[in-house]
């Protein structure tokens, strides 16, 4: 796999990939843990602005990020409804997700045309394919577990380096969502045990004083 | 204003009439001296004797943040991993309530396996501390069954499948294994009425166990008195009041070890809360983060790192014997392994009871006895392959030999006179 390190405190791409979920991933796959007013204001989106451009479905800004798609009917297309994916990137890794939206390629023995590299045999369309272009297999015939994949010239909206990116932002907002607290958790963390580093030196000394005639 | 000396005696005075008023209506300050002021405790008491002080930290800062876990937690089926999550973002300092539970779990076994690692070596459970050792035996097992009926809270697939081996584990019992299971479980396969119940015995019924467990290791504690690492007896030598010349009251002196050992505890224990609460899948396994299912099973189920010593060695019976079935034998094996330690004060028969004074056999005997259950905790965390159960097949007999040849080699063993004054190291 590729590796792809997250980056939390850059919240540009946080920001694009949450539009970029907005309008590729949310219609199928919900987020139904995680609400919008605090993806918003995690994100430094003014709330009007998140209503605007991220809620499509007429919830209010309280709400959680479910899903438009109806499950019933999502089992009757995909034979499974789309799983929610709040967190996906804490079972699998934002590596994982990353890999997985790099390498859809074209196999027209699949029901979507698509099969992957990293999650062989998904039962899913590949969502961003007008942003990446059509992908194919690039191996020579025959070859073991070779991830050569090309991209079709001009297929799609995105160069190389541009879906590269898109697809970095959509997994680490994704990462954002597995644990929205994270950064918040490692902000707080030093000043804890800086705190009992400080107190630290006092049980020392006082333990010491009382101890000093012992013998 | 200077107070006048009327004013400084009142304070004092007020506050002795006070003490009296409370002490002819309850024993207080009998139980202050008897507990603290005039408990004595040997002087060398040394890093391993503060276990189990730390264990009672752990286990107030798992009442504590339970009880505020609970106040947001839904035991049911569609509600008990969404509530989690929404403790994890909805509710204020959840998310520190969550990790300070999940990493105090396995702390509080860390804590309780070096605590019980001290009574091997320094043989804390010789007469007359055998009714301690017992007593400290069922709160082992009951906080082995506490964070087995908490592991399936969450309700993630890890939770629910883990469970599900355990409790499949009591349908290898002949007869009346099936029926047990399902006893076990209120139904069929695991629901939520088996997450209802488990929540219960979580909650309430274990804890408070759990809390009068504790209680009663202390009063046996006090009335028998802490070992001294090299096995000298403090109460052979007092001085004219009849205070133990080789002891130290336990306020202010061991409180002030205790207090200093919870500072440098608590740094490291905030360290995993705030920088690796996951411990690399290891407190929080990853398919836990995905909500049950029973029509998912995870690739690998592996119990959280401290059962898997005894998960190791359940797997390591593979040959079915009297036509009952490798399972339960593997339940067999298991279960000797928990409960053998309780042997220990009737198979120790050495003269002597620190490992300092003990021979060349029992130390090398402790060792071996802590690499088998290290290496078997190891490879109850890993997927079976033949080469790890022959080794866990090896692994599991070392462990019961400690045990088992334990009467022999402990007699026949060499020994060190104990000092008879505390040595200070």
């Amino acid at each position: 796999m590729e590796p792809m390190k997250p980056n939390l405190e850059d919240q540009p791409s946080l920001q694009r990939g949450l539009q970029l979920y907005a309008n590729y991933c949310l219609g199928c796959h919900s987020l139904r843990f995680q609400r919008y007013e605090r993806t918003a204001d995690d994100l430094g989106i003014p709330h009007e602005v998140a209503v605007d451009e991220v809620i499509f479905t007429g919830q209010k800004i309280g709400e959680l990020m479910t899903a438009a798609m109806d499950p019933e009917s999502a089992k009757a297309w995909f034979g499974a409804p789309p799983p929610d994916l709040t967190m996906v990137s804490r079972v699998r890794g934002p590596e994982w997700i990353y890999n997985y939206l790099k390498t859809f390629y074209v196999d027209e023995s699949r029901p979507f045309g698509v099969n992957n590299k990293v999650f062989e045999n998904v039962g899913m369309p590949h969502a961003l394919i007008d942003l990446q272009g059509v992908q194919r297999d690039a191996c020579p015939p025959g070859a073991a577990d070779c991830r050569q994949l090309a991209v079709d010239a001009g297929s799609g909206l995105l160069t190389a380096e541009q879906y590269d990116q898109a697809v970095y932002d959509l997994a680490n907002f994704l990462h954002y969502v597995g644990e929205p607290t994270r950064l918040a958790r490692k902000r707080l963390g030093p000043y804890v045990l800086g705190f009992l580093v400080f107190l630290g030196i006092f049980t020392y000394l006082l333990n010491r004083e009382f101890w000093k005639d012992v013998h | 204003m200077e107070p006048s000396p009327q004013a400084k005696r009142a304070v004092p005075r007020l506050w002795g009439e006070l003490v009296d008023w409370v002490d002819n209506r309850f024993p207080a300050t009998e139980t202050w001296n008897y507990h603290l002021a005039k408990y004595y405790a040997p002087k060398n008491h040394n890093f391993w004797y503060l276990m189990g002080w730390l264990a009672m930290v752990i286990l107030a800062n798992q009442l504590i943040t339970g009880i505020w876990l609970t106040m947001s937690y839904v035991p049911s089926g569609e509600g008990a991993f969404a509530s989690v999550e929404y403790i994890m973002r909805d509710v204020e300092f959840g998310w520190l309530l969550r990790y300070l539970h999940s990493t105090g779990a396995s702390a509080f076994f860390a804590i309780v396996y070096l605590h019980m690692f001290r009574g091997l070596m320094y043989g804390s459970y010789r007469k007359p501390r055998e009714l301690l050792w017992l007593i400290g035996m069922a709160i082992y097992l009951v906080l082995m069954a506490e964070g087995f009926f908490g592991y399936l809270l969450p309700w993630g697939n890890m939770s629910y499948w883990g469970a599900q081996v355990i409790v499949s584990l009591f349908g290898a019992i002949p007869y009346i294994g099936p029926g047990l299971m399902e006893w076990i479980r209120g139904d069929f396969l695991m629901s939520e009425i088996t997450l209802n119940r488990f929540f219960a015995l979580h909650v309430i019924a274990l804890p408070l166990v759990l809390v009068a467990l504790v209680f009663v290791h202390l009063v046996a504690l006090h009335h028998v008195g802490s070992t001294a690492p090299d096995g000298a007896d403090i109460k052979k030598h007092k001085d004219a009041t009849g205070k133990p010349l080789d002891g130290i009251p336990f306020w202010p002196y061991t409180v002030t070890h205790d207090v200093h050992a919870t500072v440098v505890f608590l740094f490291l224990f905030c360290a995993v809360v705030f920088f690796a609460p996951e411990m690399g899948g290891y407190f929080l396994e990853k398919p836990n983060f995905e909500m049950a299912n029973p029509l998912k099973t995870p690739e690998h189920i592996a119990p959280v790192w401290y059962y898997t010593p005894f998960y190791a060695m359940l797997r390591a019976a593979t040959y079915p014997l009297f036509g009952v079935p490798a399972k339960f034998w593997g339940l067999v094996v298991m279960v000797g392994a928990i409960a053998i330690p309780a042997l220990l004060p009737w198979l120790d028969r050495s003269p002597v009871a620190s490992i300092r004074s003990k021979g060349l056999a029992s130390k090398w005997m402790l060792g071996v006895f802590v690499a088998s259950f290290l290496i078997l905790g190891y490879l109850g965390i890993t997927p079976p392959s033949p080469l790890a159960t022959a080794i866990s097949q090896i692994c599991t007999v070392l462990y019961f030999a400690y045990f088992v040849l334990m009467p022999w080699y402990t007699r026949v063993e060499r020994t060190k006179p104990p000092p008879d004054r505390v040595t200070m190291r």
